[in-house]
């Protein structure tokens, strides 16, 4: 591809095998196959005595099972929210399995190295490195030999459960915890009862109330004070079962003047039927402390009909809670057939900073209601937005954001730009922003620009030998610049790969 | 809980809004009327009664409380008294069309004749067995009732008492200018125009004063191909009043529809503007200046849909906001897929003086045409202090750089108005207004 050749910054350590690796992801959803391996489900349907199950699954104390409990009892008297741009179709929420994990994991093997080959080989083959030793993929030296910079430590979920942990042994002697959340509720229980559910509250949203009643896996991590985590932390998702939904809850907490980076990617296999994910993500950050949490979300989008494809209804949030806590989200979405997610920051404590860089590629049937929400309650606040949407084929995508700055949260400011490019007349791109400013000392500044891929650049690229479709994620890449350069390297590159896959089809 | 039993409990709030609305209107009597009139007003009534009166709780009125526009009790407000400056509009030559209290008063007015134009009375009209205005009274507000509600539109078709209509057939020498005096300090005025422009037709509507105690006003306007209509409009000056007004527009092939308004003081006041631009060419602006110190509870919700090619859309408002003044602002562009070659733009600026002054702002963009440039902007924040600076090191004095960068702030808005005379008319009452009110 010479969209991806001739033009991005290849950053210092990347060699041109690397390129050459990523280009040639190129091609229709290559993440569609799936794992032919036996399973072992729930029985289908939502009831008490799954929230039990799952419960017990996990091994669970009394005080999470209750806390499940009373999340699904609130859930059943409330509503699916109605006010997001997209066309959801009714979900029976009987007709589901909330819990699928392989029949080989029900005796949790003791480390990776005696997990299931097949599930080691499905990772494999996604590229995620399950082996210390191996790195992601893309990134790779050209002699196969790792850089101990560009380390990722890696907590694998497949369907329902956590799979295992690198680098746990490491990591540990930095203080830092990183283990799935059903392990840190058995072994850390007085962290995860402190923290979880204090962000997001049980009773937050419809589907953030879903998940607190039936989450069945997920990540936990714990930076301890003062801490810089040794090496970038990365969660892979698999949905990989059929008819199944998958609820995964994450709980990061970075203590005093601590700092950690973490990457969660995610896909799925092709089927016709539609499936659901409704995840919670929590981020816990002290004084001083920063996080950084960037997603490639690539679920499956549905085929070019509009059929199958992933329900994505995410809750994530941070709570800056004391002074100077800094958080960066970082968001690419290029998959799922329904996307409805807001990343958002509460800054609660004085000179805390959040950020939100944003990517939406809709193209064929897909829908995206996206956005954040930065809530301004410390002095000194700042907050910055950076969203571009990508609308093609008969796509609708959205932008919805709040800013808001509350009567205490003086000399605070905020600066958003969404931008949205259509690609096509079939597609639509919306922009819906709350803008509530409650002092008077607080500057708040947003804009925002729709238009449509500029003939004279595709000219230009065209007039220079690429293809159409070349020359069109070439532009798009450089539409979509800014937010690419806030992810880590590791992600930039398969991003930019994403970029144009996630348009194909969508000229001519 | 099955998804029909959660259904449900959306679809009973629904229920006991239609209830609450009956309630209300139970025992209202509609103005008498005969003929055409009398079906249209009928014809709101349930259509109201379909839809419910708004609720804080509505999407659409999130910022501000419908409650006191929409009771069935007006809040008593003094009538304010302007003794340090001329009535806006009063050096202008113009066709005088005087409203006391939300009532014609003839003996004040002109005589309803000017070359080009036809006007009446819709509390005559309505009498009659056939009118031009019988198509289009109620009908754009009809309209404009897609995608988005406006109930408070409907209860204004449903109980007008009062107010004119015209049809213009050519250019008509001066401006037709609608004067609002109040005397009374609780009167509920409902007044309800309904122009026409016929192609090629062009006209300039001013509006003044401060209506009544409470007052809704909704203004149904069909420009048609080739037709110009300008409007300016300056709300009054006094503090207690409440009031919605809604303008709607339905613009032709290459017609202009241009409207601007100034705002000072009010307890409660919206104003909406919904417009339609059907044809090819059209062009629509819709700007405001807002000024409120204290209690001061302003709204302005504009929705614009392009629907035909190469249309051009300007929204541009300006707020100035002291001492715990709030100030909303709903804006919408809507291109519809058959509108290529869109330009919209649409900027909402604050000025926060003062402590505890609000801008709560939803600048929306939905858009279904790729060929399009619309954009839009939104700040808030305080005076530049940088130019606050460079103003004083040239000797002004701080409350004059202060009202000069004031000033300076709302000319963007004031520019929208085509006639440099009604500018100038502008201008004076808002250096009149900032100079009364120093931060």
């Amino acid at each position: 591809m010479v969209a991806l050749d001739n033009t991005m910054d290849i950053r210092e350590g990347v060699d041109r095998e690397t390129v050459e690796t990523v280009q040639s992801m190129a091609g229709k959803y290559k993440h569609g196959w799936e794992t032919d391996i036996e399973m072992e489900f729930a029985p289908k349907g939502l009831n008490e005595d799954i929230v039990r199950l799952i419960s017990e699954k996990n091994g669970e104390p009394e005080w999470m099972l209750e806390w499940r409990l009373g999340a699904f009892r609130r859930w059943q008297s409330m509503e699916s929210p109605d006010w997001a741009m997209l066309n959801i179709p009714e979900i029976d929420y009987q007709d589901q399995y909330y819990y699928a994990r392989p029949t080989s994991m029900i005796e949790k093997p003791k480390s990776l190295d005696d997990v299931d080959p097949k599930l080691l080989a499905t990772y494999k083959k996604l590229g995620i490195p399950l082996k210390e030793q191996m790195v992601l993929a893309g990134v790779e030296g050209a002699d196969g030999e790792q850089d101990p910079e560009r380390r990722v430590a890696v907590d694998a979920v497949f369907d329902s459960v956590s799979l295992g942990t690198t680098f746990k042994d490491e990591l540990a002697k930095a203080g830092v915890i990183f283990c799935s959340i059903s392990e840190a509720i058995r072994e850390h229980p007085e962290l995860v009862k402190k923290y979880l559910g204090s962000v997001v509250p049980v009773s937050d949203n419809y589907f953030a109330t879903l998940n607190s009643a039936v989450f069945s896996d997920g990540s936990f991590v714990y930076v301890p004070e003062g801490t810089r985590c040794p090496m970038e932390l990365s969660t892979y998702f698999r949905i990989n079962a059929e008819n199944t939904g998958q609820f995964e809850r994450t709980l990061i907490i970075a203590e005093k003047g601590a700092y950690v980076s973490y990457l969660e990617g995610c896909t799925a296999p092709k089927r016709d039927i539609a499936q659901l994910h409704a995840a919670v993500v929590e981020i816990v950050v002290l004084e001083d402390a920063e996080v950084k949490y960037s997603t490639v979300q690539n679920w499956y989008p549905g085929d070019e009909d509009g059929k199958g494809g992933i329900y994505n209804f995410v809750t994530k949030r941070a709570d800056c809670r004391e002074a100077r806590a800094k958080v960066m989200w970082t968001q690419v979405e290029t998959g799922s057939a329904i996307t409805w997610k807001y990343p958002s920051c509460i800054l609660r404590g004085e000179e805390t900073s959040g950020e939100f860089y944003s990517i939406a590629i809709t193209n064929n049937w897909q829908q995206a209601d996206t956005g954040t929400k930065m809530i301004h309650l410390g002095k000194n606040s700042r907050s910055r937005i950076v969203s571009k949407g990508i609308s093609a084929g008969h796509a609708q995508n959205t932008y919805r954001g709040l800013v808001s700055m509350h009567p205490k949260a003086t000399d605070s400011r905020n600066y958003t730009q969404c931008d949205s490019l259509l690609i096509g007349d079939q597609c639509g791109a919306h922009t819906v922003p709350y803008i509530e400013v409650k002092n008077s000392s607080s500057r708040v500044e947003h804009e925002a620009t729709t238009s449509k891929v500029d003939d004279d650049q595709l000219f230009y690229c065209r007039s220079r030998g690429m293809d159409e479709e070349e020359a069109v994620a070439l532009v798009v890449n450089g539409f979509c610049r800014e937010v690419l350069q806030a992810l880590p390297m590791e992600f930039a590159m398969e991003a930019q790969a994403l970029v144009a896959i996630s348009l194909e089809g969508s000229v001519g | 809980m099955s998804a029909q039993a959660r259904a449900g409990t959306r679809a009973a709030r629904f229920q006991a809004k239609l209830a609450a609305t009956e309630a209300q209107l139970a025992g209202l009597e509609l103005p008498a009327s005969s003929g055409w009139l009398r079906r249209a007003r009928e014809n709101a009534l349930l259509r109201l009664k379909a839809m419910g009166l708004p609720e804080k709780r509505d999407e659409y009125w999130r910022y501000t409380d419908p409650a006191r526009l929409s009771g069935a009790t007006v809040t008593p407000a003094k009538v304010f008294q302007i003794t340090d400056e001329s009535a806006v509009f009063d050096g202008i030559d113009r066709l005088k069309l005087v409203f006391v209290d939300g009532v014609f008063d003839a003996q004040a007015s002109d005589v309803l004749a000017l070359e080009g134009i036809e006007i009446s009375r819709l509390a005559d009209a309505g009498q009659r067995d056939i009118h031009w205005a019988q198509d289009l009274y109620g009908a754009i507000e009809t309209e404009g009732q897609s995608p988005v509600a406006r109930p408070m539109a409907v209860r204004n078709t449903a109980l007008a008492s009062d107010g004119v209509l015209i049809r213009v057939t050519g250019k008509p020498s001066k401006p037709v200018s609608i004067v609002y005096r109040r005397k009374s300090e609780t009167a509920d005025a409902v007044l309800h125009h309904v122009i026409r422009l016929e192609p090629g037709a062009e006209m300039t509507l001013l509006e003044n004063g401060p209506v009544a105690a409470r007052f809704s006003i909704d203004l149904e306007a069909c420009i048609a191909d080739g037709a110009t209509l300008h409007h300016v409009r300056a709300q009054g000056r006094d503090h207690e009043r409440s009031g919605i007004t809604h303008l709607f527009a339905r613009l032709g092939e290459k017609s202009v529809f241009k409207s601007f308004t100034m705002s000072a003081n009010g307890a409660v006041l919206r104003n909406e503007a919904v417009i339609w631009l059907n044809g090819k060419g059209g062009s629509a602006h819709v700007a405001g200046a807002a000024m409120g110190d204290g209690a001061f509870h302003h709204d302005d919700t504009v929705f614009i849909t392009h629907a035909a090619p190469d249309c051009e859309s300007r929204q541009v408002f300006k707020k100035v906001l002291h001492n715990g003044a709030v100030s909303v602002f709903q804006g919408k562009i809507l291109v519809k897929q058959i509108a290529q070659l869109t330009d919209g733009y649409q900027i909402s600026q604050a000025l926060l003086l003062g402590d505890n002054s609000q801008f709560l702002a939803k600048p929306e963009l939905e858009i279904y045409a790729d060929d399009v440039k619309c954009s839009h902007g939104s700040t808030s924040g305080e005076l530049d202090p940088d130019q606050l600076f460079y103003l004083r090191s040239r000797g002004m004095p701080e409350a004059e750089a202060q009202g000069l960068l004031v000033l300076a702030f709302l000319a963007e808005a004031v520019d929208e108005i085509a006639s440099e005379e009604l500018a100038e008319e502008i201008r004076v009452r808002l250096a009149g207004w900032v100079n009364r009110h120093k931060a």
